[in-house]
């Protein structure tokens, strides 16, 4: 099969099942979706749709039962360990609902340890992090710790670690889920000023459809592991 | 994820949980202390009695007898053991201790001295009296071997020097007979009425090839009565003979003086029909700079075709029997470091726990499963290094209390000191080593149970 070179993700049947005694649970059940680069596309569904599941798919922390994903063109599904980890180093970064940093590191250090993981010349390092904090305002905050920040702040640092490896797709899993709604669209702001500036590939998971509509490009709802709808642009 | 890196990370991650690591690490400094403990106590009694054997000299030292393959039929072998070199002589053949033998094995490596071991039957004069008797000869070296340490009187001034040193037993014989004391012996000049040989002159006329054997003694020796006048300079106690050794006759000389006296040996008797013509030794003694190449100088004297000895090998199973000690001492000793090992998995297992999440991100961040596994690895290892450091130090530390505490009770008792405890450089290293590899070992369940975790599952535990 060849590739469309302007898809940034691509999924062909992808299924993802669990056993739990004699039942199988369906988490994603046959999904096919395409994903151009620089696109902004949100995955909606309610509480167990399986969006969540997906995006673990799709950024390479979960291999699917069945299906194929491939990322600007390479199957996920053929590649090593190792190579799965370069995927996630350099070509995806995330955006967790709870932020995900690292307590005990101050800011700066956690948005480093990206570059550490991809072996990042250490004489860049400083630059590249204070460069991504200083895009989500945070260039005073350096060497505070997560704590010492709000929730708002907290998934600013987090947006800045996700960049700060010049990834081509982010993946953000519920990225406003704990943060109130003005907060929120100051987050999405910042999502949707990367998708446009940087060309960055978006895929958000969400329940919150207004948002969707107002920052995706495309949607695609999630039930029961299914897609039912096809993500075209509503 | 580069080195530095990781142990940066590394060192972080031990720091957090700064007391429990720090137990951990104090279990293993324990572990380790005992084991150097043990084993610096199994090498201090070691180094103690082997510096005891190694300064009486008789361990720096080969003997070495000639050899015939007739002697080698029938293994009638003796303590020696016989070399199968490929200059091992053939059957009939005998491989003599010429001087030219001699000369070789001085010009080998690490051989300080070679000489021959000389005895001959002497008819000692003191006061118009004869005492027939025995005589050796001993080399300068012997000096410092302990065994004159106990002389009355004094050790030879020269190697040719005319001088004598008497048994106790002969000197109280003589000193009885004149009504003296034995030291008074001291000083005086006697006479040595010996068998010396001496060479057959060529007779007008004859040829070679009419004698058995040519050489520098040309057509064969008489042997003449010859006496020699030597003054009797000292009188050792009980100066007990090693095989080749120094002493062992009632009458010791000089080597150098014996060796001008052409004195007849019990070896000349055979020479006559077999010999290649030139002096040939009873024995020969080889002396070494270190009793640590005496095995190589043994072997290779055997290659040589030659009967070899040294007390090395009764050393030998006098270090197989430290050896086994040590061992002993070391697997007691590690016992403590086994548990202090157990220590390791639970911390490190207890780690995973607590930083389970944060592997989850580690993984989403792009680590691979293998930095994970170097990362606990790191930290087991620098458990291990702390710990083995601190423990050689509390090691080396009971060491010096035990010597001290050794030394006062010895010094109270009228004992001169000895210290009984030693931490070799070697041990340092080795237990620090050993201290890494079995943190490691520990570590390896930890760290490949971290490196398994599945992100999705660790990013969902809080």
């Amino acid at each position: 099969m060849i590739e469309t070179p302007q898809a940034a993700l691509r999924t062909a049947e992808v299924a993802r099942h669990y056993q739990m005694g004699d039942a199988t649970i369906r988490a994603v059940d046959g999904v096919s979706l395409e994903i151009a680069a620089g696109e902004f596309v949100a995955l909606l569904g309610s509480s167990g749709s399986g969006k969540s599941t997906l995006l673990n798919l799709l950024a390479g922390l979960d291999r699917p039962s069945s299906g194929a994903i491939f990322a600007h063109g390479r199957n996920l599904s053929e590649m090593s360990g190792d190579e799965l980890a370069k995927y996630r180093s350099l070509t995806v970064g995330m955006v967790f609902q709870s932020f995900n940093l690292l307590p005990r590191m101050t800011l700066e250090e956690n948005v480093e340890l990206p570059l550490r993981l991809a072996e990042v010349d250490r004489n860049v390092r400083s630059s590249r992090v204070r460069e991504a904090l200083e895009r989500v305002g945070l260039s005073a905050r350096l060497t505070h710790r997560p704590a010492e920040l709000s929730g708002g702040e907290q998934q600013r640092a987090s947006l800045a670690r996700a960049l700060v490896n010049r990834p081509t797709i982010l993946l953000a899993d519920e990225p406003t889920g704990n943060l109130d709604s003005r907060t929120g669209e100051e987050i999405l702001n910042f999502i949707q000023q990367f998708n446009r500036e940087l060309g960055m590939s978006v895929v958000m998971v969400t329940h919150e459809a207004r948002l969707a509509e107002r920052y995706a490009g495309r949607r695609f709802y999630l039930r029961d592991g299914k897609l039912s709808s096809n993500g075209d642009a509503q | 994820m580069k080195t530095r890196d990781l142990m940066e990370l590394a060192s972080r991650n031990l720091r957090e949980a700064m007391l429990r690591n720090t137990l951990t690490t104090l279990g293993i400094a324990v572990g380790v202390a005992s084991l150097v403990a043990m084993l610096s106590l199994g090498i201090g009694l070691q180094k103690l009695l082997m510096g005891k054997l190694e300064s009486s000299g008789l361990f720096n030292r080969v003997y070495v007898a000639p050899r015939n393959a007739r002697n080698d039929n029938g293994g009638r072998g003796g303590r020696g053991g016989r070399g199968d070199g490929p200059l091992a002589p053939q059957p009939g053949e005998i491989k003599y201790l010429t001087t030219a033998v001699r000369q070789q094995f001085a010009a080998l490596q690490n051989v300080t001295a070679v000489y021959p071991e000389l005895r001959l039957t002497a008819d000692l004069r003191y006061d118009d009296k004869g005492h027939v008797t025995a005589a050796a000869s001993v080399p300068p070296e012997a000096r410092g071997t302990g065994i004159f340490d106990t002389i009355t009187g004094s050790f030879f001034s020269a190697a040719n020097a005319a001088e004598a040193i008497l048994q106790k037993e002969l000197s109280q014989q003589l000193a009885d007979e004149g009504k003296i004391q034995p030291k008074d012996l001291i000083g005086q000049m006697v006479t040595i009425r010996y068998p010396q040989r001496k060479p057959v002159p060529q007779e007008p006329g004859q040829r070679p090839e009419d004698f058995v054997a040519n050489g520098e003694f040309g057509y064969g020796f008489t042997i003449v009565p010859t006496e020699v006048k030597v003054r009797i300079i000292g009188i050792v106690e009980g100066a007990q003979a090693g095989p080749g050794g120094f002493g062992g006759a009632p009458i010791m000389l000089p080597l150098e003086f014996v060796e001008q006296m052409h004195t007849v040996q019990g070896v000349d008797v055979r020479e006559v029909v077999t010999s290649p013509g030139e002096q040939v030794y009873a024995s020969l003694t080889i002396m070494l700079n270190s009793p640590n190449n005496v095995q190589a100088v043994e072997d290779k004297v055997k290659e040589l075709g030659f009967t070899a000895f040294s007390l090395f090998d009764a050393a030998k199973s006098l270090q197989k029997v430290f050896k086994f000690i040590d061992l002993f001492l070391a697997i007691f000793g590690s016992l403590a470091l086994a548990v202090a090992s157990l220590g390791i998995v639970n911390t490190l297992v207890m780690a995973i726990l607590e930083r389970r999440h944060e592997i989850g991100v580690l993984k989403a961040l792009g680590a691979a499963d293998r930095d994970v596994r170097r990362l606990f690895f790191t930290e087991a290892g620098a458990m291990g290094f702390f710990g083995g450091a601190l423990g050689v130090f509390f090691g080396w530390a009971i060491g010096r209390i035990i010597n001290w505490g050794v030394s006062l009770y010895l010094t109270s008792q009228n004992i001169s000191s000895e210290d009984v405890w030693f931490v070799p450089l070697w041990l340092v290293g080795f237990a620090i080593l050993f201290s890494i590899l079995v943190s490691l070992g520990a570590g390896l369940y930890p760290a490949s149970r971290a490196a398994k975790l599945d992100p999705v599952k660790a990013l969902r535990y809080e």
